[in-house]
């Protein structure tokens, strides 16, 4: 690497400000002696968590649009989503500037030694994104029948190649896929049609809703078996794993998940929908915590580099902290703002786009 | 299979410069689209309630393809500027991430109560969520553009050794981030983003004031055009000289931080003084068109043009040859014409906008057929000229992807194949094409469909629209 930077080159241009911040508290150790990097490493998966728990409950809600007929019903799944997919899918954007931000050397190996996957990543959101924005540009069979199937197309492979990565990344694989990586996306793609099911309780009435939240159990019975069979195949395989895997935290982390799994069966068959959904929330940063505790300290396996080895140095982490501690909840009150407006379920002519 | 570091330039030229046409008609629409909302609000006339949810929808197909096409932006420096991240992750990291949580979710956010949300939400927090949305756009183009400028003019850092990796260390933010660049950078990115709506806006209004008063084309609302059209005109007046005044300050500027790019724009190889400004130029031998070495240019020069912009009224000056620089000059021929068109362009504007707002003032403006057709044409030269002046501060900066610091052929991930590289670029390729084709096509949609009939929502469209079969009524409900 060294001689990829150039320290001093005849251009003629000042390269740096002789004035050097004498502002000691950014430059002297982590804030109020805060374990910083610690709490980067958790903040960086939690942004994931809470983008895969919300990004999944619409990424769920395009799984079941395949289930629906009518033009109706599909308007009304379409309009459920409308005005809180964009949002939710800038958690994503946030995860990737976190970990670029706070573990540059991890964002830079990890996503381009998944170089392929990420690019698919990226094509299944591309796909998933543009699909209801043009199912309601033309109101023909056609154009809609084919946005339909991109709708759902994208709603699938997103959260599939998301589990994928996310496995690959704590595997430390090197191959694009690998057995134990599918089954993670496969159970991904259960864990976001959970949570699609209870929000369409949410947010449909009548058939619809029945018909949609029906769906909900069988996807969860799938997902939980799913994760049994992935860490079932991985203390058979790894036995570098098997230590972190029967962890008193990972073990927790899997019994908490079936309580939680039936948490939300019960609350799926109570109609209490915000309870469902929560129980969702809590499946999916179980699943990301489980991830996380099997890494830590390490944060890159194919490297074997740790937290404390990636993280940035002090000035940029103090700042970053900073910055997130006065941002993230800002960024909590416009959720509340926006899903307290659009609170309750879709109402008559509220379609996606009706112009 | 192409080289995998000339793929990965290819594919992020190929991906900014399709992403930029989004952020371009958002961030220029977001101003507009406050002012709609306010008058909306406050005037309660349709006229205003038909140009907020007209824009609306061309604002709400732009920021969705700029979403996806953008989220791939912040990727590619991880898949395929492997080394420049792990380099540079330290100072160019946090800004992405800021521009994430600070500007994107209050855009995103804000963007769904805007768009769904004026039958759900009382008048004070629409007009909340039209000024956050606006604001979110803007923000975003700060902190890309912190992060952008500390690539071209790099301070507050030091270069230290880390685990044998030499990393560009953050050493004092103030220096690093209030970065000399940047207040050029976002003065002029603004300024030609409303600049390129106002020009969109004016020529949208004249293709439906010109198919009603001159083709005799019965269009609905030649009133909702017309003041459409004399809205686009006030803000044309207002940037388009704005930006001439300022690109030439700005270019001085460039001339004082990074001489080899501002020899680049002007294709000297020696250094001179009394150095003409070529309006025009081509080298001696066409070979030499794509050649970075290609010295002999002859052409229409204005004399000692160049050296007195340099300088701020100096013909006699020096400028530094690129023959000077020890590095390899940037590919000249692609940022000295796409530096002649930006400016030419530049010029343009002002011209049209000065002749628009001299008919209007002599009441002639619905009468000039040739202005109506200049409107038209100019429509999407807004963009153009962006996509040209960002040609001159990206490829002009070559071959440095942090200027004096790092090449970019050396922040290209290590481990990455031709294969690989090649796959996506040409993935991408067809993918952004299609992506620019669609938006076209959906944007051209609305604008033909005129906007929606808010007086009587019970009415459909009338049949002799050229879409009408399959276009949606335009019936009242929500807006999307």
């Amino acid at each position: 690497m060294t001689e990829h930077l150039a320290a001093v080159v005849g251009s003629g241009v000042p390269l740096a400000d002789p004035t050097v911040l004498q502002a000691g508290w950014l430059a002297d150790g982590p804030l109020f002696g805060l374990p910083l990097t610690d709490l980067w490493f958790a903040l960086v998966f939690f942004i994931l968590g809470t983008f895969l728990f919300l990004d999944g409950f619409d990424f769920g809600v395009g799984v079941l649009f395949a289930t629906r007929e009518s033009a109706s019903d599909r308007e009304q799944l379409l309009a459920a989503i409308g005005p809180f997919w964009d949002g939710n899918e800038v958690w994503l954007v946030v995860f990737g500037g976190a970990l670029f931000a706070a573990f540059p050397e991890v964002y830079a190996t990890l996503f381009s030694r998944h170089y392929l996957l990420m690019f698919a990543i990226l094509g299944a959101l591309i796909v998933r994104g543009l699909a209801p924005e043009m199912y309601e540009q033309r109101h023909d069979d056609a154009w809609q029948r084919w946005w339909g199937r991109a709708f759902v197309v994208g709603s699938v492979t997103a959260p599939l190649f998301l589990g994928v990565f996310a496995a690959n990344w704590l595997l430390g694989a090197t191959a694009l896929v690998s057995l134990p990586s599918v089954v993670v996306g496969v159970a991904l793609v259960a864990l976001s049609t959970t949570g699609g099911a209870a929000f369409l309780g949410l947010k449909t009435r009548g058939r619809v809703q029945r018909e949609t939240t029906a769906h909900g159990p069988r996807a969860l019975v799938g997902y939980l078996a799913l994760i049994v069979v992935a860490v079932g195949f991985l203390l058979a395989t790894r036995p570098d794993l098997r230590g972190e895997l029967l962890a008193p935290t990972a073990l927790a982390l899997l019994v908490a998940s079936v309580g939680l799994g039936a948490a939300y069966v019960v609350a799926m068959r109570r109609e209490s929908y915000v309870g469902a959904l929560a129980a969702t929330a809590g499946l999916t940063y179980g699943l990301v915590a489980l991830i996380a505790s099997v890494l830590y300290p390490v944060i890159d396996p194919v490297t074997g580099l740790t937290v404390a080895d990636a993280i940035v140095s002090t000035i940029p982490l103090n700042l970053m902290s900073v910055g997130a501690a006065l941002l993230l909840p800002l960024v909590f009150a416009y959720f509340v703002v926006l899903y307290s407006a659009f609170w309750g379920p879709v109402e008559e002519g509220e379609g996606y786009a009706s112009e | 299979m192409i080289d995998p570091a000339l793929a990965s330039r290819l594919q992020f030229a190929l991906t900014t410069i399709v992403h930029i046409i989004f952020p371009v008609m958002s961030m220029g629409l977001a101003p507009f689209l406050v002012y709609f909302t306010w008058k909306d609000i406050r005037t309660q006339k349709p006229v205003y309630e038909q140009l907020r949810r007209f824009w609306t929808k061309i604002f709400a197909v732009s920021f969705v393809v700029g979403t996806v096409t953008g989220i791939v932006l912040e990727f590619e420096f991880g898949t395929n500027f492997a080394a420049f991240s792990t380099a540079a992750g330290e100072l160019f990291g946090g800004p992405l991430a800021v521009e994430g949580m600070m500007a994107f979710m209050l855009e995103a956010t804000f963007l769904g109560v805007f768009v769904f949300g004026r039958e759900r939400v009382g008048d004070a927090l629409y007009m909340i969520s039209a000024v956050a949305v606006g604001l979110g756009t803007w923000l975003s183009a700060v902190w890309i553009l912190v992060a952008n400028s500390w690539m071209q003019t790099p301070r507050g850092y030091e270069l230290v050794v880390e685990e044998g990796q030499t990393v560009v260390s953050l050493v004092d933010p103030i220096a690093a981030y209030a970065n000399p660049r940047f207040p050029w950078m976002f003065v002029h990115m603004q300024n030609a983003a409303v600049l390129s709506v106002a020009l969109f806006m004016a020529g949208v209004a004249a293709y439906h004031l010109f198919r009603h008063y001159h083709w005799e084309y019965p269009v609905e609302h030649p009133e909702f055009w017309e003041t459409t059209l004399k809205i686009a005109i006030v803000v044309m007046l207002l940037t388009a000289p704005f930006q001439v005044l300022h690109g030439d300050a700005y270019a001085r500027h460039v001339a004082e931080t990074q001489p080899q790019k501002f020899a680049a724009m002007e294709a000297v190889w020696e250094t001179d003084s009394y150095v003409p400004e070529y309006i025009f130029a081509v080298p001696t031998d066409l070979d030499d068109l794509l050649n970075p070495r290609a010295k002999e240019i002859f052409g229409i020069g204005i004399p000692g043009g160049a050296s007195w912009l340099v300088s701020g009224g100096d013909p006699t000056a020096e400028i530094t040859g690129l023959n000077e620089f020890d590095t390899q000059a940037p590919p000249v021929a692609i940022v000295f014409w796409s530096f002649r068109i930006m400016v030419a362009l530049g010029f343009w504007f002002v011209l049209l906008a000065f002749w628009a707002g001299y008919r209007w003032r002599r009441g002639q403006l619905l009468e000039d057929d040739l202005l109506h057709k200049s409107l038209m044409a100019s429509s999407l030269l807004g963009i153009l000229a962006v996509e040209v002046g960002w040609i001159v501060t990206e490829v002009g900066r070559q071959p440095w992807v942090i200027q004096g610091v790092m090449k970019t052929a050396d922040g290209v991930s290590p481990g990455l194949t031709g294969f690989e590289a090649t796959l996506t670029l040409v993935g991408f390729g067809v993918v952004y094409l299609g992506l620019l084709t669609l938006y076209t096509y959906v944007i051209a949609r609305i604008v033909r469909a005129g906007p929606p009939a808010i007086d009587d929502p019970s009415v459909d469209e009338p049949s002799d629209r050229p879409a009408s079969s399959d276009s949606a009524t335009t019936a009242g409900g929500e807006d999307d």
